[in-house]
This record gives C-alpha cells, sequence and structure tokens, in this order.
C-alpha cells in the first residue's frame, strides 16, 4: 500500500496539496495511505525547506508548489 | 523546446502586445463615441481613466507574473540556500536581498526556510535579508506601481526595499544575536537536501501559467478596485486636499504611517487603492511608500510565525530594523522629491 505524506503547517497550498493528491490517488485505483505532517521538526528531517511538500513511500516528489494532476499522477505512479 | 510551444508563445506575445497599443485609443473611442459623454467632464475623464487603466494593469501583471514565474522555476529555496551557504557577510546579504525577490517564496515557509537556511551554512545575517526582501520586494507590488504611477516610482520602490533588506540584514548579523534564536532551531537535523528533479522547459511554462492563474486571479479584483479609486480620484477630487496632515510639512508623518502600517498586513494589490487614494489627496510619496511598506514587509501574522523561532530581543531587534529603515526611505523621499 502506498504511504503518501503531506508535509505542511497548515496554510492554503497545503491544503490544495493535499486535496489533488487525494483526487490523484483515488483515479489511480491502487490502495493508499495518506498522512499530513504538520511538525515542523519531522518536516525539516526530510531535508524540505519549502511546504507544501509531498512524500510517496518515503521519498520527497516535489516541494514549494501544487503540481498539476498529470505531474501527480507520475509521482504517484 | 519543441516549435508549437516557441510558435504558440510568440502568437500570445503578438496579442498581448496589439492589445497593449490599442488601448489609449480604445479607451478614447470608448468613453466618447461608444458612451458619447463630453470631453471635459468629471464623468469622462473618471470613465476614460478606468477603461484605460484596468486593461493595461492586468496585462501587465499577466505578463511579469508569467515572467517571474518562469525565473522563478529556476530558483527553488534549496538552490538558494546552497547559493548563500557560507557567504562572507556583506556580499551574502546583497546576494540574499536579490535572491529574495526571484526565489517562491510563501509565508507560511518562512519558519522552515528560516531554520533550513540557519542549520545549514547560510549566516544569521544574511537568512533575514532574504527573509525582508521576500515578501516586500515582490512583483505585484513592482508592476502595480509601475502601471500606475510610472517606472520612476516602481524602481525607487525596487532599489530602497533591496536597500533596506540589504543593510538591516547586515546590521543585524553585525549584531550577533544567534544566541537570541531559540535552541531547538539549531537542534533540528535537517535531512540530506531533497533536490527536486530539474524542470524541462514545458513544465516551466506550465508553473508560469499557473502563477497566472494563482495571483491574477487574486488579484484582479483589487486592482479593479484601485483603478476606480484612482480614476474617481483623478476625475472628481481637486489637488491637495490631505496635503497638511500627510504633506511633506507634518514631519511626524512617516513614522506615523510606518507604526500604523507594521501591524497591518495586505497583499500588494490590496494596499493599492489605499496608496491611490492617499497621493491623490496630497499625501507626500515618501510617506505613502514607508507606509506601503509598512503594511507589506512587516506584519502582526508574521511576527507570530516568526516568534517560534525568535527569542523576543531578537524579533523586536528585526522588526525594529526594519521600520526604522522604512522610515530612513519615508524622509529620504519627501526630503528629495
Amino acid at each position: 500500500m502506498k504511504k503518501l505524506q503531506i508535509l505542511g503547517t497548515g496554510c492554503a497550498k497545503c491544503a490544495k496539496l493535499a486535496e489533488a493528491t487525494e483526487h490523484a490517488a483515488e483515479a489511480l485505483g491502487e490502495p493508499f495511505q495518506i498522512e499530513k505532517v504538520t511538525e515542523i521538526q519531522k518536516i525539516m528531517a526530510f531535508g524540505v525547506v519549502v511546504t507544501p511538500a509531498l512524500v510517496v513511500d518515503g521519498v520527497v516528489k516535489v516541494s514549494g508548489r501544487v503540481p498539476s494532476p498529470d505531474e501527480l499522477r507520475q509521482m504517484l505512479g | 523546446m519543441n516549435r508549437l510551444v516557441v510558435a504558440g508563445l510568440a502568437l500570445l506575445c503578438v496579442v498581448w502586445f496589439v492589445l497593449y497599443w490599442n488601448l489609449a485609443a480604445a479607451s478614447l473611442w470608448l468613453t466618447y463615441d461608444f458612451l458619447g459623454l463630453a470631453h471635459g467632464q468629471h464623468l469622462a475623464t473618471a470613465v476614460e481613466f478606468f477603461v484605460f487603466e484596468v486593461p493595461k494593469v492586468l496585462l501587465l501583471l499577466v505578463l511579469v507574473v508569467f515572467g517571474v514565474g518562469i525565473v522563478r522555476s529556476f530558483f527553488t529555496p534549496e538552490r538558494t540556500r546552497r547559493m548563500l551557504a557560507g557567504r562572507e557577510e556583506f556580499v551574502g546579504n546583497i546576494l540574499a536581498a536579490l535572491l529574495g525577490v526571484v526565489t517562491p517564496f510563501c509565508s507560511c515557509s518562512a519558519v522552515p526556510l528560516f531554520i533550513g537556511f540557519v542549520t545549514t551554512g547560510v549566516p544569521l545575517g544574511v537568512t533575514f535579508s532574504f527573509l525582508i526582501s521576500a515578501p516586500m520586494v515582490n512583483e505585484i507590488a513592482l508592476v502595480l506601481l509601475f502601471g500606475l504611477f510610472g517606472w520612476k516610482v516602481a524602481a525607487i520602490y525596487l532599489c530602497t526595499g533591496l536597500g533596506i533588506a540589504l543593510v538591516a540584514g547586515w546590521v543585524i548579523g553585525r549584531l550577533r544575536m544567534e544566541r537570541h534564536v531559540e535552541e531547538w532551531v539549531y537542534a533540528t537535523q535537517t535531512g540530506p537536501a531533497s533536490e527536486d528533479a530539474p524542470m524541462a522547459w514545458p513544465e516551466r511554462i506550465q508553473y508560469g501559467r499557473a502563477a497566472v492563474r494563482d495571483i491574477v486571479g487574486k488579484v484582479w479584483f483589487y486592482v479593479m478596485l484601485g483603478v476606480a479609486v484612482g480614476a474617481g480620484i483623478h476625475g472628481y477630487v481637486p489637488e491637495g486636499l490631505m496635503a497638511s496632515v500627510l504633506g511633506k510639512g507634518a514631519w511626524w508623518s512617516v513614522p506615523a504611517a510606518v507604526v500604523l502600517g507594521v501591524p497591518m498586513y495586505s497583499n500588494a494589490a490590496g494596499i493599492i487603492p489605499v496608496v491611490q487614494a492617499l497621493l491623490g489627496k496630497g499625501a507626500a510619496l515618501g510617506t505613502v511608500l514607508a507606509f506601503m511598506m509598512a503594511v507589506i514587509g512587516l506584519s502582526l501574522p508574521e511576527a507570530v510565525i516568526l516568534r517560534k523561532v525568535l527569542k523576543w530581543p531578537l524579533l523586536c531587534t528585526f522588526f525594529g530594523i526594519v521600520a526604522a529603515g522604512i522610515m530612513v526611505v519615508g524622509y529620504l523621499f519627501n526630503y528629495i522629491l
């Protein structure tokens, strides 16, 4: 099962990324698990400096922006 | 870049130019021929101003936000961090202030950014130069100032904004206030830097388009509001109404403007109607610029966010020095102009 983590402290972009990721994951049809990480310490441990960020199975796929649905599909696939 | 993309972009540029160069003629036609208003009437002057300025500013915004979006796609914060790490003070401050303009910055990422910079070799003062210029010297403010008040005002804003970021950051660095950063910040382990794969050109263009959709989509209403206010002033208000209160004569107008502006927060587009109204009623340019910088550059929400990583002495020093810098700029321009 894919583990998806959304890193962000709670601003509008983080919410958008969470929503977009959920849509993309559902469209793919595979089982997945989404977790929102809001603690600074944990976010920094990923090496992420700009939120929001998306982590798929432990690997940071994008940070600082909300990718397009196509990009998301690639990152999750 | 494949040929279709290049052709598409070239076509858009041509369309943009055609629209832009015909705006003056179009606004004249719309006001005096189509609507049949009489020359010299207050309403006619206001309408002509509005019809000319709204599409002009929107076109400029689209162009600049798109262009800046493309430029920003080359500058990830990670890259900025690497460029600034270990730089000696003065050079580092200059670089940081400049990079603050082109690095994409969302105020919610101020804290992770600060921690990331400070724990990986970017000097404290240099980090502050970046933190000051990033929110304050933004392309929306510059475009709106240029579109509504001319290139000189925009250039002044750009240069003084960078100047404040540079000097304030450098001074804070000199004060050696590292011990006033919350201890846990330095204890934070920043994981190995994540590097996004470099973008290919189609993605950069997509980034630019997303920026336009995002920003212009949020801001267009304020632009119309701002121009409407400006149009009203342009057509109806006689010059010099508020000169006695906010004009050059009142020495306390600059500090008052800054003290008022610091706790307030507005995005750059939202503050422009206020700027226009003040200028139109005779407020001095220096005072108004100081107010705008104080509103955009510092705010209560930002102080709350930064309090998590900065102890009170440092936080107050930060705000104090930037506010002082803004006041100096205000006085300077009231004096010169």
